[in-house]
Order: C-alpha cells, then structure tokens, then sequence
C-alpha cells in the first residue's frame, strides 16, 4: 500500500519535472527568433569588421614600407656626391625661336632626326618645325582647343596628338606640303577625360596615354585596340615617360594625387608608388640609365627618385623658387636638370650635388614643356608666350 | 551593395601594399654611388654639360645651312 502510494508520487513528481522541463526548454529555444537576431546581427556585424580589419592591415602596411624604406637610408645623394667636382659657369642662351603659334604651347616633343620637332597649342594647331632653319614644314588643325599632348613617331613619319577632344589622334606625315593632313588622321585612343599626355613605345605601333580620367593605356595603332589598362591613380594623371628602352617594359606616371607610380607594361600592375611631392605632379622623366626618375610638381620643387633604394633621394628646391615647375628633362648624362617654371624661368640643377647651376630667362609667360634633343645638343622650351626656344 | 565593393576595394589596396612592400630595395648609399658612376662614365658625352663648340653644334653656328 505503501509503494503504491510511492509510485503515484513518483509518477505525478515526474509529471510536474517533465512539464517544468518543457517549459524551461521552451524558454531557451524559442520561437526560434531569439536565436536568429543574434545570428542576423553576427553577419550584419561581418562587413565592418572586415572593413576596418583591411583598413588595420593597409596602415600597418603603410608603416612597414616606409620603415622598410627608412632602414635602407643611409645617406643622402649629395653627400655620395661630395668628392665630386663641382661644376662651372653655363653659358646657355637662346639660339632659335619657333614663332608661329597663335596662342600658349602646350607640348612639345624632338623627332629622332634631332632637328624636327613637334609642338601643340591651345588653338588647336600641332605644327612640326625645322629647328635649324625655324621653318614650319607641316601644320594641322585639331577639331578641339588645349591640345595637351604631342609626340613624334620614332620613325620621324607620324605625329600623335590630343587633348579636350579625349582622344588621341595619329596624323601621318607626308612629304607633300599641300595635302591636306587631316584627312588621313587616325583616332586611336578613347579615354572619358582629357588626354594630358602621349608617346610612342619603341615602334610607331603602339602609344601609351595618359588621361584627366585617372588612367593610363597602352593602345595598338592599326586597330585602335586597347592593348593594357593601368588603374591606380586616385586623380587625373597628368605626364607619363617610358623608360630607357635597354632596362625593360616600364613606365612611370604622375598625376594630381601627388603620386608617381611605376607600371609594368605587359601586365598593368603599379609595381612602385611615390608619395613624397605635395601638389600635383606635373612632369616625370627617366634618367638616362633608367634606374631613377626625376619629377616636376606644383609644390615648386623637382625630386630625384631612386628605383632600387625605393625612395626620393634628392630635392631640387630653393626657397626662392615659389612657382610649381611644369616640366623636367635630363642632360644627356644625367648630371643636369633641366626644370621648366611656371615663373617664366628655366632653373638647371646639378643633379647629384643638388644644387642650381644656372637660371634661364626669356620666356614672357609660363614654361609648359621642356625636351632635351635626342643627341643632347641641344634643348627646347615651349611657353604660355606663344613661342618655343631652342637653347645650347 | 556599397559595402562589398568597399570590401573589394579595401582588398585591392591591402593586396598592392604588400607587393610593394616585398620587392627588394639596396641602400641609398649603392644606388648613389651607381648614379654617380653613369655621371661620371657619360660626362665627356653630354654636349650640354661640356659645352660643345659651335663649329660641331648645329644650334650655335650663327650661319643658316641649307641642307640639299
């Protein structure tokens, strides 16, 4: 009688357990929605935290390369440069004057043969010239102003140019005064911006372009194909120059994000990037042996980067100097730089004392552009005045 | 999706700094000293910095030649 009366309590004991167990894991699992906002919240939460998780990686980054930098900074260029014998008194003066444009020269560039050359204005006119004789020997009208960029053909036979148009266009050039050039002219490169700078590559069959729409591209002549994109300018990119055609399938560019950045032509990577400028850049050019690049920028200073140290590794600056330099070239050697400013001037800096040799006056406005000759004899400016100069 | 291109962006940026920070750098001093070195090896071959007379070069000779 007594189990009995056990058994009934163990029963109704393990009914009120198992109901108030029910209960209790009622409370725990749900309606299923107390689990699945947690969850929710988790992947909503993901996004960000990866976000700042790449943002935390690309600063540390940031610090390592320029630690990595630092470490190999053990001297400056013009102290290596010191038992070096300094130069003497440079007597450069004007020894022709292109006249002929109706408004500022924008770009100018040498043909092969060292005595023509190429210019564009911001009418519109491309001229290519005698140097030697200053005659004009053909002359086109682009179909837009601020024709920004020119180059020649190396085989001396074309000239490419362009500008507001967005284009860049191929004239071939005949030996025929009177024909008529723009007819035969070839349009070659699209971008969504103006086009700051061109050049041939090694043959007159592909040009490499730069653009106000932040890109540059390489471009196959015939067909009017894009052969390579290259992204990574976070603005307009306003000059490019290829390196020597000995050390390899680079070029460099600079742009209004104050950056230099080294492309690899064939498969479009940005393999090195300089920050060190502090406005825009306006000109960039290999030194000789392809190992450095010097550059030309708003912030009135010309820098000297170094390709294998990876770093700027001298400044060309004066506190004199408060104008932005638009465009640099190299002696033939190396060992000077030539800087065009938007102070009319053209200031000649040692390169590897770092110091200013001479200061050339003439120009009446603005210096745009500045190449020196294929043979090194000579170099010429073209300016805001309306004229170019040939200087020896 | 605004966030997944930023994702995709942040990506890229990560992925170049760590290939420019793994290419091979040498010293300041070495790459000065090679720059110094094409100076030096070129300098009697750069007409503008020797000053080259005016009889060899074209844009000094005050006389016009006309070429047949």
């Amino acid at each position: 009688m007594k189990r009995k009366c056990s058994c009934k309590r163990h029963i109704f004991c393990l009914g009120l357990f198992c109901f108030i167990y029910i209960l209790f894991f009622k409370m725990l699992c749900g309606p299923g929605e107390r689990y699945l906002p947690r969850k929710m919240a988790a992947q909503e939460v993901q996004p960000s935290e990866t976000i700042a998780k790449l943002k935390l990686e690309s600063e540390t980054l940031k610090t390592k390369l320029e630690e990595e930098r630092a470490k190999l900074h053990d001297v400056e260029l013009h102290q290596v440069a010191e038992k070096v014998e300094p130069l003497g008194q440079f007597v450069m003066k004007t020894r022709r004057t292109l006249k002929g444009h109706g408004n500022k020269v924008l770009c100018m560039d040498w043909c092969k043969d060292k005595r023509r050359i190429v210019s564009s204005s911001q009418d519109g006119k491309v001229i290519v010239w005698d140097a030697f004789t200053t005659n004009k020997e053909h002359a086109v009208t682009m179909p837009c102003t601020w024709v920004m960029a020119c180059a020649y053909a190396p085989s001396g036979c074309a000239v490419a140019c362009g500008g507001l148009d967005n284009k860049c266009s191929v004239y071939p050039l005949s030996l025929d005064k009177n024909e008529n050039l723009a007819a035969k002219k070839k349009s070659v490169a699209m971008h969504t911006n103006y086009l700051s700078a061109c050049s041939f590559t090694n043959s007159d069959m592909q040009i490499l372009t730069s653009s106000g729409d932040g890109t540059c591209a390489l471009w196959d002549v015939e067909s009017g194909q894009l052969l390579q994109s290259f992204h990574g300018h976070a603005a307009d990119v306003l000059c490019l120059d290829l390196a020597p055609s000995e050390t390899g399938n680079t070029f460099v560019s600079g742009g209004c994000d104050k950056k230099a950045n080294v492309w690899d032509m064939r498969t479009g990577q940005c393999i090195q990037s300089f920050e060190t400028h502090e406005s825009d850049i306006n000109s960039v050019r290999y030194y000789p042996s392809g190992d450095a690049f010097a550059s030309g920028s708003d912030d009135a200073t010309c820098r000297l980067y170094d390709l294998r140290a990876d770093r700027e590794v001298a400044i060309y600056s004066k506190e004199s100097i408060i104008f932005g330099a638009s465009s640099v070239d190299f002696s033939l050697s190396g060992r000077l730089l030539f800087g065009g400013y938007n102070d009319y001037t053209i200031n000649v800096w040692d390169v590897l004392k770092g110091t200013r040799v001479a200061i050339l006056f003439g120009h009446e406005n603005r210096v745009s552009t500045l190449r020196v000759s294929p043979d090194g004899t000579a170099f010429c400016s073209g300016s805001w005045d309306h004229t170019l100069r040939v200087w020896a | 999706m605004s966030g997944s291109s930023n994702i995709v962006a942040m990506k890229k940026i990560v992925q170049q700094l760590r290939f420019e920070a793994n290419i091979n750098r040498v010293k300041v001093s070495q790459a000065a000293a090679e720059l110094q070195q094409f100076c030096m090896q070129n300098a009697l071959q750069d007409p503008l910095l020797t000053g080259v007379s005016s009889s060899t070069n074209p844009f000094r000779t005050q006389k016009l030649c006309s070429f047949v």
